[in-house]
């Protein structure tokens, strides 16, 4: 493994985890457009730093850079006044696929509905919250990962994990409408 | 959950089995302690709820447009950085004499015999291959019907691959995908011989005349490639080794 980080280049390496540095840019951005500028930014840095990388998880070292670049970046905390809740529901990502994915446009809407309120429920989370989510839930990061791309002990991933999986239940049980 | 909510310390443990985090002896001390635990039953139910609303919120892949416009912008700085590294190459070999000499020219020997162009190229169809494998990054457009997945790729290469279904010959066409490959986009087009996947990756040759099939292995898989008609082909596949050939020359074949 070692040896394919030291031999491989960057492409090989590093670029089989834009989807992954794009997720995590993107629900730590809540806006589609900073979210890309991050990821862009993100990856020049990654291709400064690449030269010297010689780790084992490329991933972890990518999603690492892609989060410390959101954190230096001024929109990190507008996402949620770039983006009104109410129509986060954008043209990318898995929603955009709905309509064919699904015959009945009923259902196709209830879906959409769902995930709609799913993603307004996640975005409103505190930020270490939201990634320690998605790092665990989304990028299927181990403790020991999360804690590196998140430069926090394994004890306070623990416990922000079980503080953000509380509170995003009981935002969905005390949402009105439900 | 509201503050008064009540709380078992051992529920970050029910927390951690749920995200596959025990091991056995763990896992079995948790489960002397919930079973008579109410909370920490209670705990794994809502550990699933929360799961499920967090997936239904969704993967925010990167859509194919903005994957491009990513790339675009990347690309003038790359070559620059790749010949970076290879003076990084130098110096190290360079520097490498004086310190541990036997083992640090054996290992940069080693290298230098395994990594000619296409030792590289076979590393990274492999690497490619794999992770295609993994659920949902198999087809960008998903279809058995040649007419279906030729088209699909206009305006998303700068050539346009042959697509030819084997159907007939055991190798059902699947759909296809846009790849990356050797600093270049690739189309990946995606067959099956029973359970097993064929990705064969197409782009433009620099050398026009025909190459006869030839078979490598790299990592556990199988790899064979020609040229034809102006284009590379390399097909990667865990399918044993004549299998994988007779998939190249039927290919061929075919028109």
């Amino acid at each position: 493994m070692a040896a394919s980080s030291r031999n491989g280049s960057f492409e090989t390496v590093v670029l089989p985890h834009l989807d992954a540095a794009h997720n995590l840019a993107r629900w730590l951005m809540r806006d589609r457009v900073a979210a890309e500028d991050v990821l862009q930014e993100a990856l020049l840095r990654a291709l400064t730093y690449f030269p010297g990388f010689r780790g084992v998880n490329p991933r972890a070292w990518l999603l690492q850079i892609v989060r410390n670049t959101a954190y230096g970046s001024l929109a990190l905390e507008r996402g949620a006044e770039l983006v009104p809740i109410a129509r986060s529901e954008d043209s990318d990502g898995a929603g955009a696929d709905l309509p064919s994915g699904e015959d009945d446009p009923e259902r196709a809407l209830i879906k959409s509905r769902a995930r709609c309120r799913a993603r307004a429920l996640i975005a409103a989370l505190p930020v270490e919250l939201r990634e320690t989510l998605v790092l665990r839930e989304l990028e299927e990061l181990s403790y020991k990962e999360i804690a590196e791309v998140t430069q926090t002990p394994i004890g306070t991933v623990m416990s922000r994990l079980w503080r953000a999986r509380r509170s995003l239940l009981a935002a969905a049980k005390t949402e009105p409408g439900r | 959950m509201t503050v008064s909510e009540p709380f078992c310390e051992m529920a970050l443990l029910v927390q951690a089995e749920f995200d596959g985090e025990l091991d056995a002896a763990q896992a079995a001390a948790l489960a002397a302690h919930r079973a008579q635990c109410p909370i920490c039953q209670a705990a794994e139910a809502d550990l699933a709820e929360a799961r499920t609303l967090l997936l239904r919120g969704g993967y925010y892949a990167l859509p194919d447009e903005a994957r491009r416009r990513v790339l675009q912008r990347l690309k003038p700085v790359l070559p620059a950085h790749l010949n970076r590294r290879r003076q990084w190459w130098r110096a190290w070999w360079t520097g490498g004499i004086g310190f541990g000499l036997g083992a640090a020219c054996a290992a940069a020997l080693a290298l230098v015999l395994l990594s000619p162009a296409e030792e590289g190229l076979t590393r990274q169809l492999v690497a490619s291959h794999i992770r295609a494998l993994q659920p949902g990054h198999l087809e960008d457009v998903v279809s058995t019907d040649k007419h279906t997945v030729k088209p699909w790729f206009d305006g998303r290469l700068d050539f346009a691959p042959p697509v030819k279904d084997l159907a007939d010959l055991g190798f059902p066409l699947k759909g296809a995908r846009l790849d990356f490959l050797d600093d270049r986009a690739v189309a990946a087009l995606v067959y099956q011989r029973d359970k097993h996947i064929i990705d064969l990756y197409v782009w433009p040759a620099t050398v026009r005349s025909d190459a006869s099939p030839q078979m490598t292995e790299s990592q556990g898989y199988n790899v064979v490639h020609w040229r034809w008609n102006g284009m590379r082909l390399w097909a990667v596949s865990d399918l044993e080794v004549d299998q994988l050939r007779d998939f190249a020359d039927d290919w061929q074949r075919t028109p």
